[in-house]
């Protein structure tokens, strides 16, 4: 079981979500727990509360997970797939204030050093516009 | 307790941007130390740690980085960094390519 922070990427392009996720993937490796997701059920532009439950669950961590999103949607289907988590998850899972490539890398880099889901969190979200 | 501090030259092609600032917020959260980077001796000094404030450094190429730590593994901690730095951050084999 790993004990860093998991880190979850929701975009409405497939495409986007897999893109940061890869950029993760290279700048601060694999030893961080990933999971992404994007694109409505018909393969459209989108976000879906049942891939972002999949996603949460593909990087779920004992330490927590912390999900960044792009835009409305994203964010509002994943207040929805947190709610939808069992009770003993559901204070396990942030959603980070911040741009989701940027704030991806820059919380993987954080939870790689083995910080609290707080730090996690309050990393990514030092990136967002002063 | 100890302290240390060195500097080095960036030579690698793009500075300290963001592949080579995560790898050296990576290692120095390897070590117990306080360890702090600046573009000149009279500060202002970040936290080497911070990987948000590593990437807004953007120190570029040919200017200096300078390294110091402040705990029980500071010396080995600015080895290990300034290593890093005139490794090009193990991105030599990138120069110039496409």
């Amino acid at each position: 079981m790993s004990g860093k922070v998991g880190i979850v990427i929701v975009s409405h392009s497939p495409d986007v979500a897999k893109g940061a996720a890869d950029m993760v993937r290279q700048m601060v490796g694999n030893d961080v727990p990933l999971g992404f997701c994007g694109g409505n059920p018909d393969g459209g532009l989108g976000t879906s509360v049942e891939k972002i439950l999949a996603a949460i669950d593909q990087a779920w961590s004992e330490a927590g997970v912390a999900i960044l999103v792009d835009l409305g949607g994203a964010e509002t289907n994943s207040e929805m797939a947190i709610e939808m988590l069992p009770d003993e998850r559901q204070g396990k899972v942030v959603i980070c204030n911040a741009p989701v490539v940027e704030g991806a890398v820059m919380a993987a880099t954080e939870s790689w050093g083995g910080s609290s889901l707080a730090e996690v969190k309050k990393t990514a979200e030092e990136l967002s516009p002063q | 307790m100890s302290e240390a501090q060195y500097r080095v030259l960036i030579t690698h092609d793009v500075g300290l941007h963001a592949r080579p600032s995560v790898k050296l917020t990576k290692l120095a959260k390897g070590f117990h130390s306080r360890i702090e980077i600046a573009g000149s001796e009279a500060g202002p000094w970040i936290d080497a740690k911070s990987i948000v404030k590593v990437m807004a450094m953007k120190a570029k190429q040919n200017t200096e980085l300078h390294v110091r730590a402040s705990g029980d593994d500071a010396e080995a901690a600015v080895d290990a960094i300034v290593d890093l730095v005139k490794r090009d951050f193990d991105e030599a084999g990138d120069h110039g390519a496409a």
